[in-house]
């Protein structure tokens, strides 16, 4: 065989090749495609073994066969990825009787945990085993010992639920970490490490959290404008195919009629003139109150955090002065988004720009409560840094002190004295431990404020509308309160908000990740059962609908906000002299030229040395900024290009829309004439229809997406009907060659590029 | 997942895996048995010939509410009936699931939506949809007016129906038509 040849083979084998792997994507009957799938694998199959033959034949079948068993690996691999995805039957459930969006927030809710899963399994296996295992008991240094003036509380419930006393003490928290070089006989170097997984956590869930928006914004559907073809969106996508369920198909009935009479109302109003000025008022008005709220939260949260510093130096506290921040924060969350909500009935939106505004205020309440606590934090780990320097000069002094006396008591100066009690030396009051407190507890107290909520908000409602309906005037179940519904948005940015929390409080306090990855399971179970027994379908019928990749687009956003605080805090704030695994050192970040100075070979140090040169750094920045300036350009010219072809193909169309406009008045005449012949349908229907519709004026130019493609596609349309039923007529255009019928996929290249390709 | 061994040879079972994965059309395969446990064999390594009637697919839980089941049906079989054999069966749960291309299902929904088969679209096609969609809530006047905006809004080469193009051009952009246009088995 001549080389020629074989090269035309071997590209009709990986044709046949590519054909076997997308024949999945063609819409064919199961029997075409087996019959297809036959072919190409006997003909794959005979050609392979033939193509080998001379050089390399072995070879090449060696790798033919590797191929073959890594493409069965793949796909036994992806099999039992899919078998092993939890709680599948129980969302199917929840999808069939709410719909999809209610169970897009559990899906959310399931990535949510499988992320946090990792994340859990980083810092356990990477910074608080090596500890528990390798590192020095409980009760052996002073950082892991609880100090003696507490040790008789130290077990109470109240001060274990505060987080103090034991827990305080444990490997929760960032203080209980040594701070040795390496331990255990593997020389594990634990403070390196605990930098690493916390940089690490950030890292990780920046990776995902993309991928994952990127994946979405394929499905998406990109460009479609509000209003651009409502009606058809509305016939075509209302239908939800997942309802299994009477009840819920029964509202679903119910809303959709609700719906098009409200669009067909919308339509015949639209010629109504509006009230501009008005309307612009109360917008501007609308914002103002909110702005006015959203500041007046704030003020709140700061006042609340000073007020708890000045009770931190108070002992005799009752429970709900302990709590007070946590407690102030959480009903804010619980009342400020109703009063949102009813100031926005001044702004007369359409529900789903009214929802996106509402999301936003939530968020701008959200993260201003955050950053206000912050901020107070930040005064208050200031204030105990100062306390440390005067601490850190008392314990050496206490120390020379206690040696002096050991020696001044015993005459005998070659006995060495016994090491003070872990538990009597004086204890430097370690910021990060408090932080990592703080987080905890505002975590905690936000699981609490939710599981409630849902008890009393849900549950307790329901059961009164349920059994107080029997002796009430009026119809509680219908009118007021009736039943719940499921708060889809407040829900999922609860969740959001809840992750950013822990983003920032796991470099503190490694067991947070622990705490978040048990409540993000008993969640999934509690709020399935709730919906399920308390909630109702929804009436709207209107979805948020691109509010997947919006969700994705707030996580993104609090992830880089929760990110900042950790970042400077190790950037620029000196770690405690005592606790945790910097102690020692002037900043965090040193365990890192500690480890390349001691532990990597002389030439890689120097070569970080240069690496961080800012003279090599700044042209670096230079050529990234540069490279999105070209990139925006670039994508800027195909927007125009893009655009340009619209208005061709546009023109293009409507010189069709004129020749057909000649041709029909062409056709009216003979007509006439062919009525004299024996009776034959003549007049293809489709110009004698479109005639009618040329009247109307103004269509918009929408046009498919890909260039090129559906122009053939459309003028191969036209040129059947008129080629077809009326020979008599000059014929502008020879029939193309028609595939059988408008099937995308169909064997002819050219009609698969009538159809988008399939994005997968 | 040994059991498949005994409904399937190895070639169609590495046949059928070009439309799913394997446990997935296992658990297919005993859904469609279980609808008819008399008439569909354990044993499909003799291919036998079985179609199941339209009766017992549109009673399936996750067809049952659809107002679009027997067209749905009608689309996937081979005698345009209804009556299902095995491998519509795994076809249509394969167009409908959540891993079909958004092209093809796009041209299914065209297909499902055409409830006279002339690859057309046309006006009492639309009327039918939306009679079905809103069980005959709305009057005669409403149902006219809407049909007529949707021809409006999507018919791009102005032939008064809907072909295969128009609808595809106007479906791909609907941000919620992958997520109705999918049921879960």
């Amino acid at each position: 065989m001549s080389e020629g040849e074989m090269a035309r083979l071997m590209e009709e084998v990986e044709e046949k090749k590519k054909l076997i792997a997308n024949i999945r994507n063609k819409p064919w009957r199961m029997k075409r495609r087996l019959e297809h799938l036959k072919d190409a694998q006997q003909f794959v199959d005979k050609f392979e073994g033939a193509l080998g033959k001379g050089k390399g034949r072995k070879l090449y079948a060696y790798k033919v066969m590797m191929t073959k068993k890594w493409i069965k690996f793949q796909r036994d691999f992806e099999n039992f990825k899919t078998a092993c995805i939890p709680w599948e039957r129980k969302i199917k459930e929840v999808e069939s009787h709410f719909g999809s969006s209610v169970a897009s927030y559990f899906i959310f809710l399931r990535w949510m945990y499988g992320m946090n899963l990792v994340l859990f399994g980083l810092t356990f296996g990477l910074v608080v085993i090596p500890e528990l295992l390798m590192g020095l008991p409980y009760g052996t240094i002073p950082r892991k010992t609880v100090p003696r003036a507490e040790q008789d509380t130290a077990m109470d419930y109240s001060v274990l639920m505060d987080f103090n006393g034991y827990c305080k003490y444990s490997v929760l928290f960032y203080g209980y970490y040594n701070s040795q070089r390496t331990i255990g006989f593997l020389k594990f170097r634990l403070p390196l490490s605990y930098l690493m997984v916390g940089l690490g956590t950030f890292g990780y869930s920046l990776m995902v959290v993309i991928r994952t928006m990127a994946r979405n914004a394929d499905v998406g559907g990109g460009d479609g404008e509000d209003g651009e073809f409502t009606f058809a969106w509305k016939m075509f996508t209302s239908w939800d195919y997942l309802i299994g369920n009477s009840e819920t198909a029964d509202n679903k009935y119910a809303s959709i009629t609700t719906s098009f009479k409200e669009s067909i109302v919308d339509e015949q109003e639209n010629q109504k003139d509006e009230n501009i000025h008005l309307r612009r008022f109360l917008r501007v008005l609308a914002n103002v109150m909110i702005i006015c709220s959203l500041g007046g939260s704030g003020y709140l949260i700061y006042f609340v955090v000073k007020r708890s510093q000045d009770f931190a130096t108070r002992d005799d506290l009752s429970w709900y002065e302990k709590n007070e921040v946590e407690i102030v924060m959480s009903l804010l969350g619980l009342v400020c988004p109703p009063l949102f909500e009813t100031i926005a009935e001044l702004e007369d939106y359409h529900p789903r720009i009214a929802l996106k505004w509402q999301l936003g205020r939530i968020f701008a309440l959200f993260l201003g409560n955050l950053y206000t606590f912050l901020f107070a934090l930040f005064d208050e780990v200031n204030a105990k840094l100062e306390e440390e320097d005067s601490i850190k000069n008392a314990t050496i002094w206490a120390m020379k002190e206690y040696y002096a006396n050991f020696t001044a008591y015993n005459n005998d100066s070659s006995a060495t004295a016994p090491p003070i009690n872990p538990a009597d030396i004086i204890r430097g009051p370690c910021w990060e431990t408090t932080v990592g407190i703080e987080f905890v507890k505002l975590t905690v107290s936000d699981i609490q404020v939710t599981y409630l909520t849902i008890l009393i908000g849900d549950f307790l409602r329901a059961v009164i509308v349920r059994f107080l309906n029997y002796c009430w005037c009026w119809d509680l179940e219908a009118g007021f309160p009736s039943y719940a519904e499921f708060d889809i948005s407040g829900n999922v940015l609860g969740l959001v908000f809840n992750q950013g929390m822990i983003w920032m409080g796991a470099f503190y306090a490694p067991g947070l990740v622990g705490i978040n990855v048990l409540r993000l399971l008993t969640s999934m179970y509690y709020q399935c059962w709730a919906v399920m027994s308390c909630n109702v379908p929804h009436e709207r019928v209107f979805k948020a609908s691109k509010s997947n990749n919006f969700y994705m687009g707030l996580l993104l956003l609090i992830l880089f906000l929760s990110l900042l605080p950790v970042v400077y805090t190790i950037m620029s704030l000196p770690p405690s002299f005592d606790c945790g695994p910097f102690s020692g050192k002037g900043k965090m970040f040193d365990v890192i030229s500690e480890t390349i100075d001691l532990d990597l070979p002389a030439f890689m140090g120097t070569l970080f040395s240069y690496a961080a040169n800012p003279g090599l750094i700044i042209p670096a920045v230079l050529l990234m900024v540069l490279a999105i300036y070209y990139l925006n350009s670039v994508s800027e010219a195909y927007i125009n290009s893009n655009n340009e072809l619209k208005k061709k193909m546009q023109m293009q169309r409507d010189e069709e829309k004129n020749r057909r406009n000649n041709t029909n008045s062409t056709n009216q005449v003979m007509k006439d004439l062919e009525d004299l012949l024996p009776n034959r349908s003549l007049a293809p229907k489709a110009p004698a229809e479109s005639s009618a519709d040329n009247d109307q004026g103004g269509k918009p130019a929408k046009v498919t997406g890909k260039p090129g493609t559906a122009a053939t596609g459309v003028n191969l349309q036209k040129d059947v009907s008129l080629a077809s039923p009326n020979p008599r007529i000059a014929v502008t255009h020879p029939p193309g060659p028609r595939g059988p019928g408008p099937l995308p996929g169909a064997e002819t290249s050219r009609s698969r590029g009538r159809a988008q390709p399939s994005r997968n | 997942m040994g059991n498949k061994q005994t409904i399937f040879t190895p070639q169609q079972l590495d046949a059928y895996q070009v439309g799913h994965s394997a446990r997935r059309e296992a658990g297919l395969f005993y859904r469609y048995h279980n609808l008819a446990p008399q008439l569909v064999p354990l044993d499909y390594t003799s291919k036998p010939d079985v179609k199941l009637p339209y009766e017992l697919i549109g009673s399936m839980p996750e067809l049952k509410d659809n107002p679009f089941r027997q067209r749905i049906a009608q689309v996937f079989s081979e005698d345009g009936e209804g009556n299902m054999t095995l491998d519509d069966f795994l076809d249509m749960f394969s167009a409908l699931s959540e891993m079909a291309p958004r092209d093809l299902k796009a041209y299914y929904a065209f297909k499902i939506y055409d409830f006279n088969d002339d690859d057309y679209i046309c006006k009492s096609d639309l009327e039918k949809t939306l009679n079905k969609l809103t069980r005959n809530e709305l009057t005669e006047d409403e149902v006219r007016m809407v049909c007529e905006k949707v021809i409006d809004e999507s018919d791009l080469d102005n032939d008064g129906r809907l072909s295969l193009e128009d609808f595809q051009h106007m479906i791909v952009r609907a941000p919620d038509f992958l997520s109705t246009f999918h049921i879960r088995i």
